[in-house]
């Protein structure tokens, strides 16, 4: 046996040295880059049986083949092809025809006669299948061609008769891809096979093979897809088609009557076994949602979602949707949700005792019910009563989005969607929930509703509690038992998962602020006052009584009366909470409380906010003294910045504005006292310690230019010249600094050729912008910059320094929203004592849950970053799965990072921190910064040419304590 | 074919003749009675011979008792030797329950002249499991074919085919399109439909809480296996939801093993516990403990699974009696009752019980009825017969008035013949029959190649020689057939007289007959198929054929 490998092995070799040399002949002969055609076709003439073809045939196809080279290949393979009589090399040679065609930069058009031809004589059903797949290639690779793809779809035509399904589905396919879509250059082309493309694809409808059946719906769908307008006729021939034996023909049909529904929404059909007519979307809307009762859930799932689209639907149809009717024994019986109305009219509060009358009240004519309805009736009872979780959500979203569009059927299907909201998958409640947070401005919700929507507040889920608590926030509620029962299950909530409280305070606001009529009522009951004596003082620090005044003071606010309700104690609580929770209580105008109501002083109009005015003149201030001597600049940027900083704590709506400004600030007066170093009045090698400072503050200004450019949304162009122009001159800093201290020129040879080149890049990216930068650092650079490019490096350092010197600061224009970036990790919560224990070189799971603000696109940039003792760092990328969306700008971040260590003797704490990537190709100004050193400095990322230039962390650090053990042996 | 229902009212045994085959479809006991009446009067099947001569197979549905109980009576003490098929976690579960409810009649209350345990054994020796989907070839001619039966764990339906006629037999469940003759389904909730079963829970979850939170004691008889196993699941993560404290118990004996059962054909249960089998396994409860006969008299909210299911001894009834006196505790029954139980009594409003003994109980405690049943209501027959779309219905296992008005709508909405064929009835059901006949490829080829080209929505005539031999039907050429017959090749010659008037001169007019004669035959008749000949005669004219 070994004797017999040995030997093979030997004759493998001797044959790739053959194999070697011919290409070295060709080489020669033909003196152009080595041609796998004649390799190819030495194989081929060896290959003794079709089994060892196939294999060289294989072989061949792993190998790229060059684009001069292919037409050659393509004629061997073709010479091969006639010669050949088994039908699986035929097979393989027709697949690599294709498969060449696909080459980048290879017109086919030279070889598509010969694969036409090849077509002729071919008996074998799967060859002639895929030599057909070969011409769709083709055809796809020349599209401004039409006479080429007329003639093909002749072709097609003609072996549209084949009795074999794979072929007449390959025939379909290609009609459906290349067949003309224009009337105008049909006529022209003038051949009748072309004519009319719809009716030959139309004629396959009842083919007797459901594949066919299948492709040729497809390839209408295809020819819709290219913008043909499908005839109108082939509507009738879909709806037969919707009654099919196969589930592939069933789905394929759905979606061809939803485009031609969406084609004709207003042509009129006849009703078969009447006479009566209906609109087309309509007709198709019933039958629709007649699949939804499909037996095939693949077909179900199909024919909700496309209920969703179908808004031009008249209301009577879809409001039919939601039709249910219940019988026991031939009696009616009122459904739940009917029962729940009834008591809700009849002005009775839900005991709970009465749920159970549910028996069966009037007879029932026998001949009145109607047990399987027809067209619409019950489209969305039967989808969201579906067993498969996949129809119940696709339900659920069609069901959302027509009600988007409709208020009326919003208010209809109220009902349906709340008794979603007790759904045993939790996806398929968590959809229910956003849903009906998306049609809140629609509703309102009723007593019996906002019991069962309540209900779920104790759902062990966290997605969900938070989906509901925002959903709270935009709900309608009728009564002030409603918001009483709100608040009483939102303080449960409260009780029963402390972790909520941010969220419910926050629902509890807007709850506030939307009914500040319903809670004037429950006031005194709220605080608890009474009449005649004194309650004992609430403690300031319960979060639910907390939670209560934030609802109080919210609807006070519109509210004018409700104050005089207040006793004292519940003053001194609100200056307290005005405070500290200022984005949860708004300012009230509470009478003979000067000390509170000074805030809102009179003489300012009430929509210009005080706070947003001091951030202005506080910037004015700074940009009108510049010209201030060093010293008193230095102050009044420390003074500003600290003020900035502290209102950004102050006023959440402010924050984004006044710390992007605070950094800016920073970099200016980083930048002043870096120049105001003695270092340049010294001999460099002495100060070596200023020299630290001033290089240090160099790199500090790069990352908060990369900060401000990447972690705030809103940033416009505007800002982002003024970051980059700010990094230029940290850059021109750090060239200064390195030529102060480093001895020798040539390395400032390199530096120097750097920076002039990204001030080159600088001024063709803002080039728009230079304008409005008169008598800045780059102005006044640019018009150096002839002398800069021919004068030596130390000369150029000298220019640099005087222009930085010179330069003006930029005025910093604000726009109108600006967020920053911000990750709260919520667990894990490094509280913890307990160390994670964890077998040494295996893995431990951490659950790590946080939320994100104003993050955009936080699936390609939001890394995690694991910080071992030993300074090992890891960098995980969650899965896009893993962010949730609850609501505009914010994200949920729940994922699981894998932790392994080398066993230890003792625990101890790793760190877990959020970072957020950047890359300069994302960048608003859309330029290619080249690598900055201190992204370098970063050991998480290995910096790589074009992919991420470096990240910023933007989250606490949460510690984490654990503990690899040494493994048992 | 035949269709033949056993006497007994809630019992399920069906006898259906299907083109000479003869299939037993579930094996029920009724839990009513206590005598001869429980198990079905097999004798019906067949005065004189064996069992096991007249029938073909038997085919048990799923393992509910009134669906399979009398199977080791019927195997075993009348004997069937046969062929017994059933799904794999039915054929597992069976023997538990058939167990279980011996012990009960047997040991508890000293019964004779009932299945031992042996009996049981040696009957489940003779079932064969089936797989979902799988054909089996019961012999040359009957196959049978299972599919998924949401009804409770390892129900199937069948479909019984032998040659072209089929059978489908059904509780509830999605099938394909396989048009069988007859279906035949369960109709016990003809006359209802359902709300939603979101609602049904929402309704149980909200009683069992509310009675709990007053402190109240819920009690709620199951059996053993199927819906309490559901039951169990939806409290049991209503409790982890809602953390809440008050004990869950579940009567012994069974549950272990059931839940194990349930554990081990995971597969086979519904979307949720499939879904969330990967983080935890349903069925290791939490908060459900096993039940201890001490505990019933524990102070205290408490949840009680017992069984058996309509509370007609065991457990349930034990419990039953010491809490029917407190108006703050709870019954409910999760499903059906049937007639002759103390749960069938209570749920028709009687509040003063005689029990044995001459004691007169009187129930205080509230009562709930819950349809947590899994059959079909009128909605789900409708839809299954509007995917099948079988040729004939018929409804079995239900109360003659509500089938009456299930088989009207049917018969109006389909236009298919139903039939409820009350106990003891036989039904006759026509079909039609359609033959295999074989075409040698040779002679296929040929005819298809004559004429034009073949077209999927016209029907094609062809020519050949039918033979019928040795009990087997074939298609071939008239040469062929002659020569396997040894038979000569004989010409008729079919003549009539048509008197033409026409002035021209006689070859001439001759000539155009047989012209236009030439070309109509040519149109519609192929040479080959016979040898046409227009001859022209003597002042007559002729057209032959010979065959």
């Amino acid at each position: 046996m070994a004797a017999h490998l040995k030997k093979r092995v030997y004759e493998e070799f001797t044959k790739v040295v053959q194999q070697q040399h011919e290409d070295l002949s060709t080489k020669k002969l033909r003196l152009t880059k080595p041609s796998k055609s004649a390799a190819l076709h030495v194989d081929l003439c060896k290959a003794t049986s079709p089994a060892d073809a196939l294999q060289y045939l294989l072989q061949f196809a792993r190998k790229p083949v060059e684009v001069e080279s292919v037409e050659g290949v393509v004629r061997i393979l073709l010479e091969h092809y006639y010669k050949e009589n088994d039908a699986s090399v035929r097979l393989k040679i027709a697949s690599l025809l294709g498969l060449l065609s696909k080459t980048a930069g290879f017109s086919p058009d030279c070889i598509m006669d010969d694969a036409i031809n090849t077509l002729q004589n071919e008996k074998s059903h799967q060859v002639l299948a895929q030599l057909l797949d070969t011409l769709l290639v083709i055809g796809t690779k020349l599209p401004d061609n039409p006479s080429v793809r007329m003639r093909l779809v002749e072709v097609a035509c003609k072996h549209l008769t084949d009795s074999s399904h794979g072929v007449r589905n390959k025939c379909l396919q290609l009609i459906g891809c290349l067949g003309p879509v224009e009337k105008g250059v049909a006529k022209e082309a003038e051949s009748q096979a072309a004519k009319d493309v719809q009716k030959i694809i139309g004629d396959h409808f009842n083919d007797q093979d459901p594949r066919v059946r299948t492709a040729a719906i497809k390839a209408m769908l295809q020819l819709h897809e290219r913008g043909l307008k499908l005839q109108q006729a082939i509507y009738s021939q879909a709806c037969k088609l919707l009654a099919d034996d196969y589930e592939q023909v069933r789905s394929a049909a759905v979606q061809l009557i939803w485009v031609l529904s969406q084609l004709y929404p207003e042509s009129i059909v006849p009703i078969p076994s009447s006479n009566e007519e209906i609109r087309l979307v309509d007709d198709a809307f019933g039958k629709i949602c007649h699949m939804v009762s499909d037996g095939s859930w693949v077909v179900r799932v199909q024919a909700a979602k496309l209920l969703g689209s179908m808004q031009q639907v008249s209301s009577h149809f879809l409001e039919q949707t939601l039709d249910k009717k219940l019988m026991s024994d031939l009696r009616r019986k009122r459904t739940a949700h009917e029962r729940a109305k009834e008591l809700y009219s009849s002005g009775e509060f839900s005991s709970g005792r009465k749920w159970g009358d549910d028996a069966p009240k009037e007879e029932i004519d026998t001949g009145a019910v109607n047990l399987i309805e027809s067209g619409a009736c019950g489209a969305f009872v039967h989808g969201l009563e579906d067993e498969m979780y996949e129809v119940r959500i696709a339900a659920v979203e069609a069901l959302c989005m027509l009600a988007q569009s409709s208020p009326s059927f919003a208010e209809k299907c109220l009902d349906f969607l709340v008794d979603m909201f007790n759904d045993e998958i939790e996806e398929v409640r968590l959809q229910s929930i956003h849903t009906m947070r998306k049609i809140s401005h629609n509703i309102t919700l009723r007593e019996d509703q906002l019991d069962t929507v309540l209900a779920v507040l104790e759902d062990s889920s966290r997605d969900i509690r938070e989906a509901l608590h925002e959903l709270l926030c935009c709900t309608n509620v009728s009564t002030k038992e409603g918001i009483h029962l709100a608040l009483v299950e939102l303080l449960k909530n409260l009780t029963k998962y402390p972790t909520d409280r941010e969220s419910i305070w926050k629902c509890l606001k807007f709850l506030g602020s939307r009914h500040p009529t319903l809670v004037l009522p429950l006031v005194p009951e709220l605080l608890s006052t009474h009449p005649f004596f004194d309650t004992p003082e609430p403690d300031m620090d319960d979060p639910a009584y907390i939670a209560v005044l934030v609802l109080i003071f919210n609807a006070a606010k519109s509210c004018p009366t409700m104050p005089a309700l207040f006793s004292d104690h519940t003053f001194r609580h609100y200056a307290y909470l005005r405070d500290s929770l200022s984005h949860l209580v708004p300012p009230l105008r509470l009478p003979g409380r000067k000390l509170v109501s000074s805030a809102v002083s009179p003489s300012i109009t009430p929509n210009e906010d005080p706070s947003q005015q001091f951030l202005h003149q506080s910037l004015e201030r700074v940009y009108s003294f510049q010209h201030l001597d060093p010293r008193g600049i230095q102050e009044l940027l420390e003074f500003t910045i600290r003020d900035l900083q502290r209102l950004g704590e102050l006023q959440s709506e402010l924050a984004g504005m006044a710390d992007f400004t605070a950094t800016y600030l920073q970099c200016q007066l980083l930048l002043i006292k870096a120049l105001q170093e003695k270092l340049w009045n010294v001999a460099a090698p002495l100060y070596l310690k200023q020299n630290a400072l001033a290089s240090a503050a160099a790199k500090q200004i790069l990352e908060e230019t990369y900060k401000m450019e990447f972690m705030y949304s809103g940033v416009e162009s505007r800002q982002v010249v003024i970051i980059h122009h700010m990094r230029l001159q940290a850059k021109a800093l750090q060239l200064i600094v390195t030529a102060r201290t480093t001895r020798g020129v040539e390395p400032l040879f390199g530096m120097c050729e750097k920076f002039l080149q990204e001030v080159d890049s600088f001024q063709r990216c803002f080039i728009s912008e230079l304008p409005h930068m008169q008598g800045s650092f780059v102005d006044k650079l640019l018009d150096l910059m002839p002398r800069l490019v021919t004068s030596k490096p130390s000369e150029v350092v000298k220019i640099l320094q005087t222009t930085l010197r010179q330069s003006t600061f930029l005025h910093l224009p604000l726009p109108e929203q600006l967020h920053r970036a911000t990750a709260n990790i919520i667990e894990p919560t490094g509280e913890s004592d307990n160390p994670l224990r964890f077998t040494s070189g295996l893995v431990v799971a951490l659950d790590v849950d946080a939320t994100l603000e104003h993050v955009q696109d936080p699936q390609g940039s939001v890394k995690v970053q694991v910080l071992y003792p030993d300074g090992q760092a890891q960098l995980i990328h969650p899965k896009p799965a893993d962010f949730r969306n609850p609501g505009p700008g914010r994200h949920r971040l729940i994922t699981q990072v894998y932790l392994s260590h080398t066993a230890w003797t003792e625990p101890c704490q790793i760190e877990v921190r959020l970072l957020l990537a950047y890359n300069s190709n994302r960048s608003k100004a859309s330029t290619r910064i080249p690598k900055s050193t201190w992204s370098e400095s970063l050991e998480a990322l290995p910096p790589s040419e074009n992919g991420i230039e470096g990240t910023i962390p933007f989250s606490k650090p949460v510690k984490v304590y654990i503990m690899p053990k040494p493994a048992r042996r | 074919m035949f269709c033949w229902c056993f006497p007994g009212v809630s019992l399920v045994c069906i006898l259906v003749s299907i083109a000479g085959k003869n299939v037993m479809l579930d094996c029920g006991m009724h839990m009513g009675y206590n005598d001869d009446r429980r198990f079905p009067d097999f004798s019906y099947i067949t005065q004189n011979g064996r069992l096991t001569d007249f029938l073909d197979c038997v085919i048990i549905s799923h393992f509910h008792l009134d669906h399979c109980g009398a199977l080791p009576y019927f195997s075993e003490m009348v004997g069937y030797d046969g062929p017994i098929y059933m799904t794999h976690p039915t054929k597992a579960i069976c023997p538990i329950l058939l167990e279980d409810y011996r012990k009960i009649t047997v040991d508890k209350k000293g019964e004779t002249n009932f299945f031992t345990s042996q009996m049981i054994k040696d009957c489940m020796k003779k079932v064969v499991a089936v797989h979902l989907h799988q054909t089996v070839q019961v012999d040359e001619e009957l196959e049978i074919k299972a599919y998924y039966a949401g009804h409770v764990l390892g129900a199937a339906m069948f479909q019984i085919r032998v040659g072209c006629e089929s059978v489908v037999y059904t509780v509830t469940a999605w099938i394909d399109k396989c048009r069988p003759d007859l279906l035949i389904t369960e109709s016990t909730y003809a006359t209802t439909i359902r709300d939603s079963k979101r609602c049904r829970e929402r309704d149980f979850l909200k009683k069992v809480h509310e009675t709990v939170e007053r402190g109240g004691k819920v009690l709620i008889p199951v059996f053993a296996l199927g819906r309490a196993q559901e039951l169990c699941i939806l409290l049991e993560t209503f409790w982890e939801r809602m953390n809440l404290k008050a004990p869950i118990y579940f009567s012994t004996g069974l549950t272990e093993k059931a839940n194990h059962y349930y554990k081990l054909f995971i597969t086979w249960t519904n979307q949720k516990i499939r879904k969330t089998f990967v983080q935890r396994n349903m069925f290791e409860f939490k908060h459900i403990k096993a039940f201890d006969r001490a505990f019933a008299d524990n102070p205290g909210p408490m949840v009680v699974f017992a069984t058996p299911g309509m509370l007609h001894a065991g457990q349930s009834l034990q419990i039953f009696r010491k809490w029917a006196g407190n108006e703050k505790n709870m019954v409910i029954m999760p499903g059906y009752c049937v007639q002759g139980t103390v749960g069938h009594k209570i749920l028709s409003g009687q509040r003063k019980l005689e029990m044995e003994g001459r004691q007169i109980l009187e129930v205080k405690m509230q009562v709930e009825y819950m349809s947590f049943s899994a059959h079909a209501d009128a909605k789900g027959i409708m839809q299954l017969i509007r995917q099948a779309e079988p040729r004939n219905v018929l409804l079995v296992h239900g109360e003659a008035k509500k089938m009456e008005f299930l088989k009207q709508k049917i018969e109006q909405e389909f236009n298919v013949s139903c039939f409820m064929p009350a106990n003891g009835e036989t039904t006759t059901i026509l079909t039609n029959p359609c033959i295999p006949v074989d075409i040698s490829l040779g002679l296929l080829k040929r005819e298809t190649a004559i004429g034009p080209a073949p077209d999927a929505k016209k029907p094609k005539l062809m020519h050949g020689s039918l033979l019928m031999k040795d009990n087997s039907f074939r298609l071939v050429s008239p040469e062929q057939a002659l020569k396997e017959l040894g038979l000569a090749e004989h010409q008729l010659r079919f003549t009539c007289r048509v008197h033409i008037q026409d002035p021209r001169k006689e070859h001439e007019t001759g000539l155009r007959v047989y012209n236009h004669l030439k070309g109509a035959i040519q149109w519609w008749l192929h040479p080959p198929a016979g040898a046409d000949v227009v001859q022209l005669e003597q002042g007559s004219w002729r057209r032959c054929s010979f065959l």
